[in-house]
């Protein structure tokens, strides 16, 4: 990441737990990033490294029996002032506004995130009103206008649908539209298109990058797809097991990766521009379960190219290898 | 279709498959769901097949009527049988069916609800040997703990629960049940969608081993383009209930002939940022089987559309050797495929 742009974003060091009776699931464990304003950063990793855990962790809303035990959130405000998140009230006022308001939230279930008792457009007119404190003729207006803007035909109509009439495609716009509706600097999506097919997946890539450039609103594009981040992000994170075992721009991830997880991953995907019927690579065993955490670097069980007697005793720290990119592995340790 | 019958596991004729519409307080029926709608292909011994097409296009529609899960409207599933006879397995009754169903096998989506939790692996994977007669249960734990190293797992697993395993390992459980009774067709409907990235190269790989060691025929139903090129080797592309194109993966791939297709492989985000490319972004969404367009289901949203798309369907003709496409300017068009 660039010294040259100020962050938006800046997660420290953050650990969330999570307490349990058979032991502590450590979801998310020592993860430092920055995302940049206006840009758009991907985070990687599989299923389980605690990627939606990191997303709740920065809107304060995890659930109980997690809990953010350790590392600081840093939000800069438009004067570049930092707030620790970490430190705030998840429901208080500060906390609050921010949730909504600055940062826009996309899950990837949009059917579990509406109301099945409100019509799209009254949540979508309940969180401007909520934020922006303008009257309710004037809130359906920006609603009617926050459907159009997403590509959603007929919003004076559709605007009083409820979810479960909308196509999954549609579904995802109004969702869409209720995180953009208050003009939020920071847009989190969580999967957004993974439920969707290829050409609805499209339109939504299209639109999401179209409303970035007219309003420089930064995304955090949270996927298992490494199509979508190539194509969609300026920098990507790589997690496992809850740590962020490298960081680059989407160039360097793609063509010059560091870390043997993040070249292991990128081998193992069928793409489609790789001849048919050739065996895949792939990445050794299988994650660890998160109640027994390997010791020393999470990657060690499963790395080809670990160095006996120091990467199951030790941990690697995130260390720049130049070129804005970050590696935590022993293999770059001196080189760094 | 020229293939010559003798060559062939499977046929498929004119297969149409239609869902009553029901409304209202006496459920009269007023319209239908064209779910499946005149689809002809066919299937040769040992090879990968696939059905691939976005949601709702009827690609399950279709493996439903092939296993018999669902009673076709009308067509004819014509299915060579292990001592050699054809039989049109849309016709037959239930008794007639029985035999047949341990020669088509399923693989399905989702192995986290298709395994039952409180059954072991011996049980799960020795259900359909003791179904079948293998009453003894020391020859069918031997025969399960044979099936279990074939899918990569220990035998040493198979008292244990299902729970107990990765979305992955249950995927390997699903494939050692499927293959329990030796089946002549495996139907796989989106086997890897519900695994992570890494856990599906090794289920492809897994399938890709066993068809070479087994011998094994595979009907393959998925969304995902990418697993699907990596599969198959060949492909056919529905729209709508219909098949728009087929061909061989190299050709379909790189020399579409089908603007749905050339839409859907410009769609695919390639995993390299070097390669971020104008993509052809459809307009509107998929129509709707109840009510489909008149002509050329497709042309609403096809960039290339002439007067005559919208009045007259076009037929799957085979364009070039094993190319078969269906669209009235098939042959004069240029398209795109995968760069
Ligand atoms: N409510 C919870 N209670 C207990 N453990 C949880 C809870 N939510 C998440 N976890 C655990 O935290 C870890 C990280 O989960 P997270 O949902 O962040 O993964 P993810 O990277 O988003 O995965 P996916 O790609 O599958 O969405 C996992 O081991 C998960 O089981
Ligand atoms: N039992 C049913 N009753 C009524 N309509 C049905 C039924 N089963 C399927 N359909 C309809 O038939 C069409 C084809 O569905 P099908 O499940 O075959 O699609 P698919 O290609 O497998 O889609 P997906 O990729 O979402 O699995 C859809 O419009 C679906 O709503
Ligand atoms: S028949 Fe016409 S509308 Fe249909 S795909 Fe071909 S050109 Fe497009
Ligand atoms: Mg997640
Ligand atoms: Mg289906």
């Amino acid at each position: 990441m660039n010294d040259q742009r100020t962050p938006l974003l800046s997660v420290r060091d953050l650990k969330t737990y999570f307490f349990q009776d058979e032991g502590t699931v450590k979801a998310v464990d020592g993860a430092s990033f920055d995302v940049a304003r206006g840009q758009t950063l991907g985070i990687v990793g599989e299923s389980g490294c605690g990627k939606s855990v990191t997303a709740r962790s920065i809107l304060r809303i995890v659930e109980a029996p997690g809990r953010i035990v350790g590392g600081q959130i840093l939000w800069y405000d438009a004067k570049g002032q930092p707030t620790d998140l970490t430190q705030l009230d998840p429901d208080g006022h500060q906390m609050r506004s921010l949730r909504g308001r600055e940062i826009g939230l996309i899950f990837q279930e949009p059917m579990t995130s509406f109301s099945p008792v409100h019509t799209v457009g009254n949540q979508i007119i309940e969180a401007i009103r909520l934020h922006m404190g303008v009257s309710k003729a004037e809130a359906r207006r920006r609603a009617i206008e926050a459907l159009r803007q997403v590509g959603i035909p007929q919003p004076e109509r559709r605007i009083d649908d409820y979810a479960f009439q909308l196509s999954g495609g549609l579904r995802q716009r109004a969702m869409i539209a209720v995180a953009l509706s208050c003009d939020p600097r920071l847009l989190i999506a969580d999967e957004p298109t993974t439920a969707l097919d290829v050409t609805t997946q499209a339109q939504i890539l299209d639109l999401l990058r179209e409303l970035q450039q007219q309003r420089g609103m930064a995304i955090m594009l949270i996927t298992h797809n490494l199509g979508v981040v190539a194509e969609m992000c300026d920098d990507v994170v790589v997690m496992y097991l809850g740590r962020v075992v490298e960081v680059g721009s989407v160039d360097a991830i793609f063509h010059q990766a560091k870390h043997p997880y993040t070249r292991a991953l990128l081998r193992s995907i069928p793409a489609i521009t790789t001849p048919p019927r050739v065996k895949l690579h792939t990445i050794t065993g299988s994650i660890p379960h998160p109640y027994n955490r390997p010791s020393g670097c999470p990657f060690h069980p499963r790395c080809p190219e670990r160095l006996r007697g120091l990467c199951e005793v030790a941990e690697p720290a995130l260390r720049a290898v130049g070129n804005g990119q970050s590696v935590s592995c022993f293999l770059y340790e001196n080189r760094a | 279709m020229k293939a010559t019958q003798d060559q062939l596991l499977l046929e498929v004729k004119n297969l149409r498959k239609f869902f009553p519409i029901r409304r209202g307080f006496l459920q009269r029926i007023v319209g239908q769901v064209r779910a499946v709608d005149d689809v002809s292909f066919f299937i040769r011994p040992g090879e990968t097949f696939s059905l691939v097409g976005e949601s709702g296009c009827g690609k399950t529609t279709t493996s439903r009527c092939i296993l018999r899960a669902v009673r076709p409207t009308s067509g004819q599933i014509l299915f060579r049988t292990g001592d050699g006879r054809v039989v049109d397995v849309a016709a037959l009754s239930a008794d007639e069916l029985k035999p047949l169903r341990r020669e088509m096998q399923m693989i399905f989506q989702d192995p986290f609800s298709s395994l039952n939790p409180r059954m072991t692996l011996l049980d799960i994977v020795g259900e359909p040997l003791l179904v079948n007669g293998m009453t003894d249960r020391a020859a069918r734990t031997e025969r399960v703990a044979e099936l279990l190293k074939l899918v990569g797992l220990r035998p040493e697993y198979m008292r244990r629960f299902p729970h107990a395993f990765s979305g992955g390992q249950r995927q390997r459980i699903g494939i050692a049940r499927a293959l329990a009774l030796h089946p002549r067709l495996v139907v796989a409907d989106e086997p890897v969608s519900a695994l992570d990235v890494s856990v599906q190269a090794q289920i492809l790989n897994l399938m890709l081993d066993l068809q070479s060691e087994l011998g094994l025929t595979y009907l393959f139903v998925a969304h995902d383009l990418s697993v699907v090129k990596h599969i198959s080797e060949r492909v056919a592309v529905m729209y709508v209930g219909r098949l728009v194109e087929m061909a061989p993966t190299q050709d379909l791939f790189y020399t579409p002939k089908h603007p749905y297709t050339e839409a859907l492989l410009s769609a695919v985000p390639k995993p390299d940022p070097r390669l971020r490319s104008k993509r052809i972004v459809l307009q509107g969404s998929v129509a709707d089987p109840a009510n489909p367009p008149s002509g050329c289901y497709f042309h609403p949203r096809c960039r290339y559309a002439a007067d005559i798309c919208s009045r007259a369907t076009p037929t799957l003709v085979e364009l070039e050797p094993g190319h078969f496409v269906a669209c009235h300017r098939a042959a004069e068009l240029k398209l795109t495929g995968v760069v």
